[in-house]
Parts: C-alpha cells; sequence; structure tokens
C-alpha cells in the first residue's frame, strides 16, 4: 500500500501546453506515471506526448475517468485552475506552482471546503509512491520502494532527505511535498492520519521549516495520536526575523515561528529530531530500531 | 513589498477612512511650505522610513512653529534613525512627512492581516494603542480582540460593531470605527495587503475616529494585478544586493557572518546555513539560485555573494533534481572565469548527472575543493575559513 497515490492513480495535467507542463509530462511519463489526460482552455483536441488534451477539467474526467490531477498554472491562473480540478469531482489536486497570491488560497480554501478532494500544495515539488506513480517535479531516481513516510514544506530539502533514506537502503512508502506557503491545502496531520493507516508504513520523516506553528500542532498530535516513530528536522535554525526566507510562508515573525520552538514541540512529543539536515536519514535508521 | 506612511495614508483617505492633512517633503523647503499650506501650529515632523519604533527614536517631532519646522527638518533630513527594527546602523532619513496636529483623547490599536492557521483574514483590535502590540500581547493577551472575516461576506457589520464595543467606544465614535474597519477590510482585500495596521488610531476629542499612522504591506505574489501600487515602491529603503538579487528571480537574504552560500531551493539553503552553523561556522547569506537557474543566474548569483566584503568562502550546495549538475558545474566555471575567485570555494553536487558535473570541476585549472556530502562541504569550508568569532 501507499497514501494518495498509486499505479492505479489516473493523472490529468492541468496546464499541459505551457512550458513546465510539457517538460513534466514527459518526465512523469518516463517514470511510469498514468497520466490520462491534459487540460488547456483553449487546446482542447490537441495532443501533448501523445496525451490527449481537454478544454475543461469536467470534459476531460468525463472522457478519462481521471481521479487526479496536478497543476502547473501560472501563479495568475492557478487558484481558479485548483478550483475547477475540485469542482470535476478529483480526488486529488496537487499545486505545483509557486507565487499564487495569498488571498487567493484563502478563497481556495473556502471552496475547498465540504467537498471531498484532498489538495496538496501549492508551492510543493508533489508526491511520489516509489515504483508506482510520481506526480509533481521531483527527480524519480533518487527514490525506491519502502517502508518510510516523508512529509515536508520544502524540495530539495526533501530530495537531499530521500537521497540519505536511500543510501541507507530505507526505501519510501510515500513522499508528500505540502508547500511552502502560509495557506496551503492538506496539513501535516492530515498526511500523519494517512501514514498511520498505511500499513507499508513503518515510521515518518518530518521536515519542517520556520514560519507558522503547523509542526507544533503536527507534534501535539503525534504525541496524542500516532505510534510509528518520527524523524524530525526543521530548516531555518539560523534565520533572522522578519525576513522571507525564499518561501512565502518561511518568515519569523513577531518571535513566533522559530525552529527552536519547532524543535522543542517536537522533541517533547518523543519525537527524535536532529539538529543537522546531514542526519536526517541515520536518524530515521536509528529511530526505527529503538 | 513595504511603502511609507505617507502613501499609506493616501490609500486609507482613498478608501474613506479619515487622515490628518498632510503633505510629503523632500526637502527643508518643501516641509517649511507643507507647513504653511496646512494653516495653524502645531505640525508634526514625521520622518519616513520602513521601520517601526520612528517615535522613541527621534524620528516624529512636534512643531509649534514654523522656524521649529524648519530646524526639525533640517536636523531629520539625512541623518541615520536608528530604531529598533533598523538595526544598529539605522537607516537614511531621505523622506519627511508635514502633517496637522491632532487632539488625541484616545489611543486605539487596529490591523488586519492574513492569518496562516485559520485560515483567513483577521481584524485585530485593542484599546492599548500607540505602543509596541507585540508587548501587549505578551503582557496583557486579554486587551486584544480579533475577528475572523468571511472570505465570501467579508467583514460584517456586526462583528465591527462588536469590535468597537470591546473596544469601550461610545457613542458617534461607535459608527465611526465600524466605517472605518470595513474600509480598512475593503483595501486590504483589493490591494492584496499582507498587512494593513493604523497604530494609533485615535478618537479625538470631537470623538471623531482618526488614523494617526499607517502601515501596509502587500503581497509580492499578488503584485502583478496592482501596477498602481507597484509603483509606490522606494528602492532606497531596500537592501541593494537583495534587490538586485530579486531583479535576476534570485531569492537573497544578507546576513552577518562570512561563508558565502549558493543553493537551490529554499529549505536546502536554509539548511546550509545551519549546518554551517552546526560545525562552527557563520553563515554570510541565505541564496536560492532556484530550480531553473542556468548559468548567467549562477554567474549573478556568484557576483552577489563575492560582493559582501565579509566573505571569506564560498560554499555551493546543489541537490540536482531538475536541475542538472553539469549546468550548475559550467555555470560555476564559467562564473569564476568571469569574476575571479578570491576566496576558498567548495563545491558539492548531488542527484541529477551528479557525475558529469563532478568531471566538469574535476578537469579545470581552477582551484575548487570538491565535497562529497553537506556535512563534508560545511566542513571543508570552516576548515579553511576558520571559525569566525
Amino acid at each position: 500500500m501507499s497514501i494518495l497515490i498509486d499505479d492505479d492513480t489516473r493523472v490529468l495535467v492541468q496546464g499541459i501546453t505551457g512550458e513546465t507542463g510539457r517538460f513534466h509530462t514527459e518526465k512523469m511519463l518516463e517514470y511510469g506515471t498514468n497520466i490520462v489526460g491534459g487540460v488547456t482552455p483553449g487546446k482542447g483536441g490537441t495532443e501533448v506526448q501523445g496525451v490527449p488534451v481537454f478544454d475543461t477539467v469536467a470534459d476531460a474526467v468525463e472522457e478519462t475517468d481521471a481521479d487526479a490531477s496536478v497543476v502547473y498554472v501560472p501563479p495568475a491562473f492557478a487558484a481558479d485552475a485548483i478550483m475547477e480540478g475540485a469542482d470535476a469531482g478529483l480526488d486529488l489536486v496537487i499545486g505545483i506552482t509557486e507565487g499564487i497570491p495569498v488571498q487567493d488560497m484563502v478563497e481556495v480554501k473556502q471552496f475547498l471546503q465540504g467537498r471531498e478532494t484532498h489538495f496538496v500544495g501549492p508551492n510543493c515539488p508533489g508526491v511520489i509512491t516509489p515504483g508506482e506513480s510520481k506526480i509533481g517535479i521531483m527527480p524519480g531516481k533518487i527514490h525506491q520502494t519502502g517502508p518510510i513516510g516523508v512529509i515536508s514544506r520544502s524540495g530539495t530539502l526533501t530530495y537531499e532527505a530521500v537521497g540519505q533514506l536511500t543510501a541507507l537502503d530505507l526505501g519510501q512508502s510515500t513522499c508528500v511535498g505540502i508547500g511552502g506557503d502560509p495557506v496551503n491545502g492538506i496539513d501535516y496531520i492530515n498526511t500523519l492520519e494517512m501514514f498511520a493507516d498505511d500499513d507499508q508504513t513503518e515510521g515518518v520523516v518530518l521536515i519542517g521549516e520556520i514560519g507558522g506553528t503547523a509542526e507544533q500542532e503536527a507534534a501535539d498530535w503525534i504525541d496524542a495520536n500516532f505510534d510509528k516513530p518520527v524523524a524530525g528536522f526543521i530548516a531555518g535554525q539560523t534565520a533572522p526575523e522578519g525576513k522571507q526566507m525564499g518561501h512565502a510562508g518561511a518568515i519569523i515573525s513577531g518571535g513566533s515561528g522559530t525552529a527552536e520552538a519547532k524543535m522543542k514541540a517536537l522533541e517533547s512529543a518523543g519525537i527524535a529530531v536532529t539538529p543537522t539536515p546531514a542526519d536526517i536519514g541515520k536518524t530515521m535508521a536509528d529511530a526505527l530500531e529503538a | 513589498m513595504n511603502i511609507h506612511e505617507y502613501q499609506s495614508k493616501q490609500l486609507l483617505a482613498d478608501y474613506g477612512v479619515t487622515v490628518p492633512d498632510g503633505h510629503p517633503a523632500f526637502s527643508v523647503d518643501e516641509a517649511v511650505e507643507a507647513a504653511e499650506t496646512l494653516g495653524e501650529a502645531p505640525w508634526v515632523v514625521k520622518a519616513q522610513i520602513h521601520a517601526g519604533g520612528r517615535g522613541k527614536a527621534g524620528g516624529i517631532k512636534i512643531a509649534e512653529s514654523q522656524e521649529q519646522v524648519r530646524e526639525y527638518a533640517d536636523e531629520l533630513l539625512g541623518s541615520q534613525l536608528v530604531t529598533h527594527q533598523t538595526g544598529p546602523e539605522g537607516q537614511t532619513v531621505r523622506r519627511l512627512y508635514i502633517e496637522e496636529g491632532v487632539d488625541i483623547a484616545n489611543e486605539l490599536y487596529m490591523s488586519l492581516i492574513v492569518d496562516r492557521d485559520r485560515e483567513g483574514i483577521v481584524l485585530m483590535a485593542s484599546s492599548e494603542g500607540g505602543v509596541d502590540i507585540e508587548q501587549v500581547a505578551d503582557e496583557t493577551p486579554e486587551k486584544i480582540h480579533k475577528r475572523l472575516a468571511d472570505p465570501q461576506l467579508g467583514l460584517a457589520e456586526f462583528q465591527a460593531r462588536q469590535m468597537a464595543f470591546d473596544l469601550g467606544l461610545e457613542g458617534g465614535s461607535v459608527f465611526e470605527a465600524v466605517e472605518t474597519m470595513r474600509n480598512l477590510y475593503d483595501l486590504f482585500t483589493d490591494l492584496d495587503c499582507s498587512l494593513a495596521e493604523i497604530n494609533p488610531l485615535v478618537v479625538t476629542g470631537d470623538g471623531e475616529v482618526v488614523a494617526l499612522d499607517g502601515k501596509i504591506n502587500f503581497d509580492g505574489n499578488g503584485l502583478f494585478r496592482h501596477p498602481d501600487i507597484r509603483e509606490l515602491r522606494d528602492e532606497s529603503e531596500e537592501d541593494e544586493a537583495e534587490l538586485e538579487a530579486k531583479r535576476h528571480g534570485l531569492s537573497y537574504v544578507n546576513l552577518d557572518g562570512n561563508i558565502g552560500c549558493m543553493v537551490n531551493g529554499a529549505g536546502l539553503a536554509m539548511s546550509t546555513m545551519d549546518i554551517i552553523k552546526h560545525y562552527g561556522g557563520q553563515p554570510a547569506n541565505f541564496l536560492d539560485v532556484g530550480g531553473g537557474a542556468d548559468t548567467e543566474t549562477v554567474a549573478t548569483a556568484f557576483k552577489i555573494i563575492t560582493q559582501d566584503p565579509e566573505v571569506q568562502g564560498i560554499f555551493i550546495n546543489i541537490f540536482g533534481g531538475i536541475m542538472k549538475c553539469d549546468v550548475i558545474a559550467n555555470g560555476v566555471v564559467n562564473a569564476v572565469e568571469e569574476v575571479g575567485l578570491e576566496v576558498p570555494l567548495v563545491v558539492r553536487l548531488a542527484g541529477t548527472n551528479v557525475e558529469k558535473g563532478r568531471a566538469i570541476l574535476e578537469e579545470t585549472e581552477l582551484d575548487i575543493i570538491p565535497a562529497d556530502s553537506m556535512a563534508d562541504g560545511a566542513q571543508q569550508i570552516i576548515d579553511v575559513v576558520g571559525i569566525d568569532e
């Protein structure tokens, strides 16, 4: 098993005719992802990499029976694309786009309320279930199938962690990038709930960063509800207050959202926290044996 | 993006929020002229910089005569104002705002923010105005009131009314405050703000509700919709290297240390700073070259890092995903050949095309120290640079 996606997941690419959409459609197809269609308004009836393109997500779902989509649409139009995917009844919409205005995301979150769609992102590398399906922009090659679930707000830092896990022969069940924006889709707790129910997942790597309090809430939830070993790392221990560190959500404001507070919260929930990003894999391996 | 107080007040006035009459001034003569236009004393001479805490730092003066306006304007213009938000070097005062005096009966605090936990827009207000709101939150949190706006309906009138009564307002001031809150909400949502703060919002002796200060920050991701707001940017208030980086699509933050960093991805870039610190070194900057960096971007990043006189060594840490290590390696070699290399350089490459990338670095005559891992790279650069005390 795995969470969110597997080799049965039928994927649409929203924004498939753009440069980014085209490039990653090719990479996902190479990996073996079951891409059944693409959507670009006005480009319906054409093809990209042999994949049929539709004008609307609703049309695409009707024709292809898709149950998931990945959004490569530019920031100005991305929120609308996410809502279109949810409205078409998809189980899963993954937003890769970086730079969506935060007030657009507030509207998206409101729109998603009461709907069944899981939304992942935005500003994230996507979701991968190694050996089965890769939906996003992460390099497939560094992953291998195995028992570790990964949840992260970051992109390349997740690749670093996955690289370490794979080097230790610790494969991954599913890796989920929840995104670096202040208002985002599924959070740590939603993802942990899925990992709790997933038999393949024996341990979880949780990667956080400065800004907000999502890691603290996850720590409290893990303490009360989660029995599998967790290894944690928080990026931004040296970040100054009041400065946005790349990600829109990575900012310490008014003394809140520091790495120190997050690491402390994780530690008091019994999570193995490594102070250095070089030991994420090893910390997970040790936690599994403990 | 931040703007000046006088610009914020113009926007507030455009949205129907009452503000005192005032004029910006770029010279002493303009300041005196502004005072003349405004009418009778007193006048308030206010330094315009993008940092809070101006009052305590001596950046806001009350003038009782035009001579005093001249005196204060002369003193403030061109001076370095040091507040708790500027850092020890302070910020140069290049603009003033000359405002009419206001008869203050009561000082309040009011702001709107996007609350990331509640995933909506929150109105926050307090009867403790004119002071640092973080201090109020620490010491007397019960004096801070919040209302979450409905994303579809906006801030309802009853919510604003409740807030006005929470603040202890009475009579006509209640309805003026309600108007202020609703107008502020419209401004906030129309203009993609990330913060709209009035501190203090005052009630005058006549019961009028007036914004005595105004601080508006905009969501950088929303600026594409607001060309008129982009025009308000004052680049002289921002760090030059950070601006230069932004123009090239790079994300850069200058720090105090001596080890320059170039990394792909924000999370990995923060972690690279962390690991340098972990082994006893001090990072000189945060720099994310992004996912699609080409040779030119790498060269620009290299220049920005080496322009910092504090930098005594550079650590490049790349985990290639979409970005290929050979492309980065070529970029680094070209950049070094173009810009020159006067400090030690450690390069760690991993991920896509790592062998090709390492081969390129090995073949050059340049003095590049290769690293096998993040930890190895951090330790090597600290070894050659030494620990910065």
